[in-house]
């Protein structure tokens, strides 16, 4: 059945109604919006002079209004203690997204927690704690001192490797520079936590390394230079679905040719053409298809390639443009290490040495028969995409090209060298730091990294969720990371961490009645004995937090004030315009209080010397957070005022002057060609000298022979991450009840299921559920399931392979596909048609 | 195939045949003077207007209608096998807005696999499943029109299940 809200008129924003800068806190493009709130009892009319549009309102709008919104951006929220009226509705003045939204910012106010229209109910309110055999309500000190004195016994220091951590370091959503400095202030100032690990991967390192440590931060260009390049070239990645606005905004008028004028302004001595674009990508994408209904499927060449082999690929087409000299040699000459090679060997930390471009041309070379075999391509194809990205235009002018790439080879095969390959090709063909260049992460989140050094945390950094399988740590903190839902080999994981904390549950529950001091005693010889003991903070009672002992409530962005920026560095902040729910608080506040509660502990303990590390935190708000971390880390520019003024456009980082009561940014990094991400005083780019070697990570190989179906997977539009506001969301899981997994028609033959069918997913590393969704476009053997979601989560096949620094490769996991059972009632009556749009 | 009737409708589109007479009735009985006199109603109350008879119908064949008035135009199907919201003998006639509820675009309905799909931003919804958005960035799904059929055949529209895109209330 499809959802219907059965709302048929809205209430009108009066005139005079409060306004708000708002960051979308979903995905890394971070449009623009601005929040509307209004007392419960008024309204605006109709009539120009009664509401905040001054338009008639009596008469049909236009297509793309902005005196519009639709139900899914209103609700009712408390501010100050009272109920008002909410419309968050996308922004056409932020240049990001020009008033687009998109099915996942869209619904950002009906995904508010309300008590009036009964949306987010999940939403946490209290602290919890793990009693009498369940968890209990209770207040923050009785909670946050349980959490301390736990913590307080298996911590000293200059030891604390039985305290484990995973902390988010991302912005958006409840992330952002105020909180990642609270936890980071926390675990890595006051404390030197080893053993801890991000969001989305089971360990505490960089997505990208490689880029990093050629000289090459992975954000390094503007969303403005898609609509001035002559070629895009995407890897691993579907920017209509997951970089939505960015996509529709700023790819498609480059794309269709709307943006000819602004190139020919711009960069006014060259030709121009509306872009082309190759994308690499081993699944036929609902982006590939919109390419090429806007840019024509001449323009489009989509390189369907062996999944995996995209290091292969890039090494090709690096030996191919070299051949025919399409390179930017001043660039290469003034600006990249000229040797003595290496400037970095390989080793334990570095998979691939790092050199001149001499030296990584000899070591990547690669013959386009080689490449062709490799990766299932046609050789034509390969050169057409060299010449569409490298081959100089009519009059010799150097080529445009952007190196789009994301999850596709983040979470693919042989990380370290297939990122650095593809930054190869940007730096020889000079495309870093030019108008329409750039080699640059797509983005999941956005960023709001601050934190102090993290340097004791080691490279390779250890592999923390393996660490808890082989029963080390004895606390764990989590801070909105839900592993059960988004980690690999995480049936295994879940089995383990369930029957440790489990022990823990038991000794608390057997100390039923008794004294604070004795129910301590009881978890520390518990967590002595094998146990964990979980402390699990976030905005929900999530899939992991039902292990948890101790639950802390959270607030997001717009419950409180917070500052993220996005995949062009451009940094805004979001105005708190509602009453977080119950008692929740900012992360960086509970970090504090946290803190607070250690050195009282400590102290109370006799350890004087220790407890003095945590002092510091005496923040009134999250504004201080922000003072304390990236106001003082950050040249002292940037405060909330100067910010707020700035509104949903902000200023692009690094941010380097206020002027004419403005600040002022950088559009682009690296426009001087000196190179600084590595750290190396000469501030000159390497090259990555990475030769192809097959599958990296352990197992890999051996699965692909043994199963019989590629379990690839990712994210879609309409879900936002491990979709943990979604799950209460009836639009969405309307949409999706069950995780899709998209199967060749022939394969659902195989197999024998019908579309709606729930099949079960099963291979040595464990099994998981799904929902076929045939898909014609599909290849044979190539299946693509949702990930992340709580009805299914595909991590749990994935084996625990990793590549030297202990980045997953989540893409590549083998599986046989059995069918489960007929589609469940929930699938009933739900759409399986195409998801590619028809004219 | 695609459906040329629908490329050409406008947003000022008139209403066509045995429509206008009722449409105009309708519309008096939906004149804001009346709103004014009465307590609000729970939902905003709909008027009753024949969009065809049973008769004008041809298998996968939309027609052009609109509602609740001129400005929001729709399409009436009959798809020829039972479908949800479907009214009819064989429980297959339905009517949605083809107005795209993300930005407002007009919709054009695609016979081969029975979508709407929205040339604004690609987005594309199911007229035998409701109007599901199948893929797309609005945020609801395609608004229905309830439809009753009378003794004689003919087909009348009288509610509609979403906010129409591009106004506040869906009787303007
Ligand atoms: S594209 Fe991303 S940032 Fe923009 S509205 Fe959608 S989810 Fe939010
Ligand atoms: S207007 Fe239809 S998809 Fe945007």
């Amino acid at each position: 059945m499809a959802y219907k809200r059965q709302i048929d008129r809205l209430p009108i924003i009066p005139k005079d109604a409060k306004e708000f800068n708002v960051t979308c806190h979903y995905c890394i493009v971070g449009c623009g919006y601005k929040a509307y709130t209004w007392p419960m009892n008024k309204q605006g009319g109709t009539a120009p002079g009664a509401n905040k549009f001054g338009v008639d309102l009596g008469q049909q709008q236009d297509a793309q209004t902005p005196n519009w919104y639709a139900p899914s951006m209103y609700n009712v929220v408390k501010q100050g203690g009272q109920d008002v009226h909410l419309v968050i509705k996308p922004d056409d003045n932020c240049v990001v997204n020009s008033g687009l939204g998109s099915v996942r910012g869209a619904r950002m106010a009906e995904n508010r927690r309300s008590d009036v229209t009964g949306t987010q109910q999940q939403r946490l309110t209290e602290p919890m704690v793990w009693r009498y055999g369940t968890w209990q309500p209770t207040t923050w000190d009785d909670a946050l001192d349980l959490v301390a004195q736990v913590t307080a016994r298996v911590v000293d220091k200059g030891k604390e490797d039985d305290l484990f951590v995973s902390m988010f370091d991302h912005g958006g959503s409840a992330g952002g520079y105020e909180n990642t400095w609270g936890t980071g202030k926390l675990y890595f100032g006051s404390m030197k936590v080893k053993n801890c690990r991000i969001h989305n991967r089971p360990a505490y390192n960089s997505e990208v390394h490689s880029t990093r440590d050629m000289g090459i931060g992975e954000l390094n260009n503007c969303y403005e230079d898609y609509e001035l390049t002559d070629a895009i070239f995407l890897v691993g990645g579907n920017a209509m679905e997951t970089q939505s606005n960015l996509f529709l905004n700023h790819w498609v008028p480059g794309l269709r040719g709307d943006s000819m004028d602004k190139k020919k302004a711009q960069l006014p001595n060259e030709p121009h053409a509306p872009a082309k674009i190759v994308i690499v990508d081993p699944r036929r994408t609902v982006t590939i298809n919109t390419c090429e209904v806007v840019a024509g499927k001449d323009n489009v060449l989509h390189l369907q390639i062996e999944s995996g082999t995209d290091l292969a690929l890039f090494n090709t087409l690096f030996t191919y443009i070299v051949d025919k000299g399409w390179l930017d040699n001043d660039f290469i000459a003034a600006s990249t290490f000229q040797g003595p090679d290496p400037a970095q060997a390989e080793n334990k930390a570095y998979p691939a040495a790092l050199t001149s471009f001499k030296a990584a041309v000899a070591a990547c070379k690669m013959s386009l028969d080689d490449g062709a075999k490799i990766c299932g391509l046609s050789k034509d194809d390969i050169v057409k995409a060299a010449e569409w990205i490298a081959k100089p235009k009519d009059g010799g002018a150097r080529k445009r090209t952007v190196f789009p790439y994301e999850k596709g080879i983040i979470w693919g095969n042989d990380n370290y060298r297939t990122i650095g390959a593809l930054v190869n090709i940007a730096l020889a063909t000079g495309n870093i730091g030019r108008p329409g260049g750039g080699v640059v992460r797509l983005g999941g989140h956005q960023e709001g990294y601050m934190r102090p050094d993290e340097s004791h945390v080691g490279r390779p950094a250890a592999y923390v969720d393996d660490l808890i399988i082989k029963g080390q740590g004895k606390v764990h903190h989590i801070w909105a990371n839900d592993h059960y839902k988004t980690t690999l080999n995480a049936t295994e994981f879940k089995r383990i961490y369930n029957k440790r904390t489990n022990m823990v549950k038991e000794a608390m529950d057997a100390v039923a009645g008794g004294t604070r001091a004795e129910l301590i005693d009881a978890i520390v010889k518990a967590v002595d004995a094998g146990g964990l003991f979980s402390v699990n903070v976030d905005i929900i009672h999530s899939q992991i937090g039902q292990a948890a002992h101790v639950i802390l409530p959270a607030v997001e962005s717009g419950e409180m004030n917070l500052t993220s920026m996005n995949g062009e560095r451009r940094l805004r902040l979001t105005e708190r315009y509602m009453d977080g729910p119950g008692s929740a608080k900012p992360d960086c506040m509970i970090a504090a209080a946290l803190a607070q509660n250690m050195e009282r502990v400590l102290r109370a303990m006799g350890k004087a010397d220790y407890a003095d590390q945590f002092k510091g935190y005496d923040w009134k708000s999250e504004e201080d957070a922000f003072m304390d971390g990236y106001y003082a880390h950050t040249g002292k520019i940037v405060t909330y005022d100067r910010l707020r003024a700035m509104g949903t456009n902000g200023v692009q980082e690094p941010v380097v002057d206020y002027k004419d009561d403005k600040l002022v940014g950088t559009q682009r990094l690296y426009t001087d060609g000196k190179f600084d991400r590595h750290g190396r005083p000469d501030k000159k780019a390497l090259f990555c000298a990475g030769a192809w070697r097959g599958w990296q990570a352990p197992g890999k190989a051996d699965e692909k022979v043994k199963y019989a179906f590629l379990i690839n997977n990712g994210r879609s539009n309409i879900n936002w991450q491990n979709h943990f506001l979604d799950q209460e969301n009836d639009f969405v899981s309307d949409r999706y009840p069950f995780p899709f997994i998209e199967m060749h028609p022939d394969d659902m033959a195989k197999v024998g299921v019908k579309a709606g069918d729930l099949v079960e997913v099963y291979n040595d590393a464990g099994a998981t559920q799904a929902m076929a969704y045939p898909t014609p476009t599909a290849r044979p053997g190539e299946t693509f399931m949702l990930f992340g979601t709580p009805t299914g989560q595909q991590g749990n096949v994935v084996n625990p392979g990793v590549n030297e620094l202990v980045l997953p490769d989540y893409k590549h996991a083998w599986a046989n596909i059995r069918k489960l059972a007929d589609a469940p009632e929930a699938v009933r009556g739900i759409s399986f048609k195409s998801k590619e749009y028809t004219a | 195939m695609k459906c040329n009737q629908l490329v050409e409708v406008g947003r000022r589109q008139f209403l066509r045949g045995g429509l206008v007479a009722t449409a105009g009735a309708a519309a008096a009985t939906m004149m804001p003077g009346r709103a004014k006199a009465a307590p609000p109603m729970a939902l905003v109350e709909y008027p009753s207007n024949r969009l065809a008879n049973l008769s004008d119908l041809k298998l996968n064949e939309p027609m052009d209608i609109a509602y609740p008035d001129g400005d929001s135009p729709g399409v009436l199907l009959k798809l020829g096998k039972a479908v949800e919201g479907g009214v009819g003998p064989q429980m297959d006639i339905v009517a949605f807005s083809v107005t795209c509820p993300h930005k407002g675009f007009p919709l054009s309905y695609n016979t081969d696999d029975r979508t709407f799909n929205c040339p604004g931003h690609y987005s594309r919804f199911d007229a035998e499943a409701g109007g599901q958005e199948v893929w797309g960035h609005a945020t609801q799904n395609l608004p229905q029109f309830t439809l009753r059929i009378d003794a004689k055949g003919d087909i009348y529209a009288e509610g509609v299940d979403e906010l129409l895109y591009g106004r506040l209330s869906n009787v303007l």
